[in-house]
């Protein structure tokens, strides 16, 4: 009797304050899957920092040599995959010497899959337009040996192929080598990237990051520590655009889209009615005052 | 190009994978659980023939035994002692091992951090000062930068111009959490997203294959 | 013997390394390289120790809890399924049976995991971003204008949140990380002055 008169004082907002948490995951499910069903385009502005990027790539010249650092694993690779394979295909379009390390340890298997394909999409052949070097452990370290000869962490590649025999890798011993270092990064290598890569030896660097990693790296974006930074799954579908090719990122847009719709609905409606609950709780107060 | 049975298989094998982890939104269950416990074995096994094949084998193997580098022997035999970490009597070895390993990491952070955290950062925070948007907008985040770094001086206490500028520093903080927050949003929502295509796609390659 | 030979050590080559830093010098530099070599050796080695210890831990578990032991032996099956797949040679390339269950099992095992941090943070946002202070406040309304900045608006709105969104990031957001930066930066150099000094010996564990 006692719990039935309580429920009756329960009011709306009562009750939108502890709704179950099950119903939210159902609400934010049925938004993920409605652009499946009903597809639909989203179209995207492009920032300065992710066309900074893009026009490092499409200023190279045929024969320079980049050093791509796939540094990612799964849990991440839905943000970072999309900006990975766009850079990959027009770098290798430009005619550019591509560089590949993967610092994490569960990204080399992705990482030998895209750079395969795009590879064999492109015509470009393994050792001569480009070199998977592989995986060491110890990101900041690999990175610092890296600096003063990539054979110092990577005696051979990813294959097995001691580097000395490697024809692309012939004219290149270090970073003063390349003509600068693109890191997608799924974690602290960014960081370490920035610190050892950039503060020591002093190459030009650019960061393809997640979205959770993103605003920390606006300082050094403003420092000049790196030259441009793609956020995301934005920030790829950003790349695509510029590059006139839509891929993974551009086609997440519309469930980023209807996602976020929820999320800041749920905002909204949580905050009204913590609103109205605090209101009446005020007036309650002052009524038995 | 039309999948074949055994790519579809394959995947068929991800999909299971993928709605197994997702069963456990509905709470946890031997289902989850036993796909749960198989990756962290994948992962393991998958980790061990990584570092075998492209760090021991070139790193290690090939130096001494291929092409007999003998000074080889310490780092490796100093490698080897961090595994007296496991006996409780002998653990005081791998100490010497860890020594040589976090004195130099240690020696090569220092400078390093000072010069990329510190001076590089402060050097893009004091530039000269332009009468315009730009020039505005680098005085705003000058002075949001002081008042944050005056939030965390805590050898004073926060009274006074002190606690007006830590009150200042809060609320600059509080819109980068804010900021970082929205982009966090956008980046746990790409994972989902990404699961999802890939459950749409499947279902579409194999119902087109069936049909 | 025990403490005071490794604290000696950690001195030598982390002062030697801080000099280093300072003397461009070729001598200076292949030390440099020799030391970042052996660093990449010893920690080749030593990493299986937390592969061992996992199995161990699984292993034990196993043995001790009937109810664990299903899932203990899908731990161990695991392992030797991507073991032995992967012990030839050509394993690491694409189309290998090792790749396969690499990118069947593994990849959508971790992707899915992590995906499902999508719901936990739509329920935070629901059940604790509430506007309880101003700070709060402050904090909510920019979330939400940085998340706004995915939904299609009409114009000048867009554009209008869009130039917002990157002043947040450039200016106020940027001084907010930065000032963490260097504080944190403060907190760790001090931390590895203390190691270096050999005050601080947490890392060498107890005796």
């Amino acid at each position: 009797m006692a719990n039935g008169a309580r429920a009756e004082e329960r009011r709306w907002y009562d009750r939108l304050l502890v709704v179950d948490r099950r119903w939210i995951y159902l609400i934010l499910a049925l938004a993920v899957i409605l652009p499946a069903i009903v597809p639909f385009d989203v179209s995207t502005g492009i920032s300065t920092e992710v066309r900074r990027v893009y026009g490092f790539v499409d200023d190279l010249k045929p024969g320079e040599v980049v050093h791509i650092a796939i540094d990612y694993d799964p849990s991440t690779l839905a943000e970072l995959h999309p900006m990975t394979e766009a850079i990959l295909r027009q770098a290798f379009n430009r005619g550019a010497r591509l560089i590949f390390t993967t610092l994490s340890q569960f990204g080399p298997a992705m990482a030998e899959e895209m750079i395969t394909r795009v590879a064999a999409e492109t015509g470009k052949k393994r050792g001569v337009d480009y070199t998977f070097l592989g995986y060491k452990p110890y990101p900041g370290i690999t990175i610092l040996a890296m600096g003063s000869n990539y054979r110092v962490p990577f005696p051979t590649d990813y294959y097995g192929t001691p580097v000395d025999s490697i024809p692309m890798m012939r004219d290149i011993h270090n970073f003063r080598n390349v003509k600068g270092v693109i890191a997608l990064a799924g974690g602290n290598v960014a960081d370490f990237w920035i610190q050892y890569g950039n503060a020591k030896y002093g190459v030009p660097l650019g960061l393809g990051v997640t979205g959770v990693m993103a605003s920390d790296y606006y300082p050094y974006l403003q420092s000049g520590q790196i030259f441009g930074l793609i956020p995301g799954m934005k920030g790829a579908a950003e790349y695509e655009l510029l590059a006139k090719r839509q891929g993974q990122g551009s086609r997440g847009m519309p469930y980023q889209m209807t996602t976020h719709l929820v999320i800041l609905v749920f905002m909204v409606i949580t905050n009204i009615a913590y609103l109205a609950q605090r209101a009446a709780r005020k007036r309650a107060g002052e009524v038995r005052r | 190009m039309e999948p074949t049975w055994g790519a579809l298989a394959w995947q068929g094998l991800a999909a299971i994978v993928t709605l197994g982890i997702f069963s456990f939104l509905a709470g946890d269950n031997p289902f989850y659980k036993i796909i749960e416990r198989t990756w962290v074995g994948v992962t393991t096994g998958y980790w061990l023939m990584l570092l075998y094949h492209t760090s021991f084998h070139d790193k290690v193997w090939v130096n001494i035994v291929v092409q007999h580098k003998w000074w080889y022997i310490l780092p490796t035999f100093l490698g080897l002692l961090m595994w007296l970490r496991l006996s409780r009597k002998l653990a005081w070895i791998s100490r010497y091992a860890l020594a040589f390993y976090i004195g130099i990491s240690t020696g090569i952070y220092i400078p390093l951090a000072f010069k990329n955290f510190v001076f590089l950062q402060l050097e893009g925070a004091v530039r000269p000062i332009s009468f315009d948007a730009a020039g505005i907008n680098f005085v705003i985040a000058l002075v949001g930068l002081t008042c944050s770094l005056s939030y965390f001086f805590f050898s004073k206490p926060h009274t006074g111009i002190l606690g007006g500028m830590s009150k200042a520093g809060i609320l600059t903080l509080m819109i980068g959490f804010g900021a970082g927050f929205g982009l966090t949003v956008m980046g746990r929502v790409a994972l989902l997203v990404q699961r999802v295509i890939f459950l749409r796609d499947y279902s579409v390659n194999l119902f087109g294959k069936i049909f | 013997m025990k403490r005071q030979i490794p604290i000696a050590l950690v001195f030598v080559a982390g002062l030697l390394l801080v000099i280093q830093f300072f003397v461009p010098h070729p001598a200076s530099e292949f030390f440099f390289t020799f030391a970042t070599d052996w660093i990449i050796v010893i920690g080749i080695l030593a990493l299986p120790i937390g592969i061992f210890s996992l199995l161990r831990n699984t292993y034990m578990k196993g043995r001790s809890d009937s109810k664990e032991r299903i899932y203990s032996i899908a731990t161990f099956a695991g392992f030797f399924l991507m073991v032995v797949s992967g012990l030839p040679s050509g394993s690491r390339e694409a189309g290998s049976l090792h790749m396969k269950f690499f990118q069947n099992l593994l990849v959508p095992a971790q992707a899915t995991l992590f995906s499902m941090l999508a719901f936990y943070i739509a329920s935070a946002a629901y059940r604790a971003f509430r506007m309880r202070t101003l700070l709060a406040g402050v904090l909510l309304i920019t979330a939400f204008v940085v998340m706004l900045r995915l939904i299609p608006l009409p114009e000048p709105l867009s554009t209008w949140n869009s130039e917002l969104v990157r002043w947040i990031l450039a200016v106020p957001n940027m001084a907010a990380k930065r000032a963490i930066i260097i504080g944190v930066a403060l907190g760790a150099i001090t931390y590895s002055m203390k190691i270096l000094l050999g005050i601080e010996t947490a890392y060498m564990g107890r005796d």
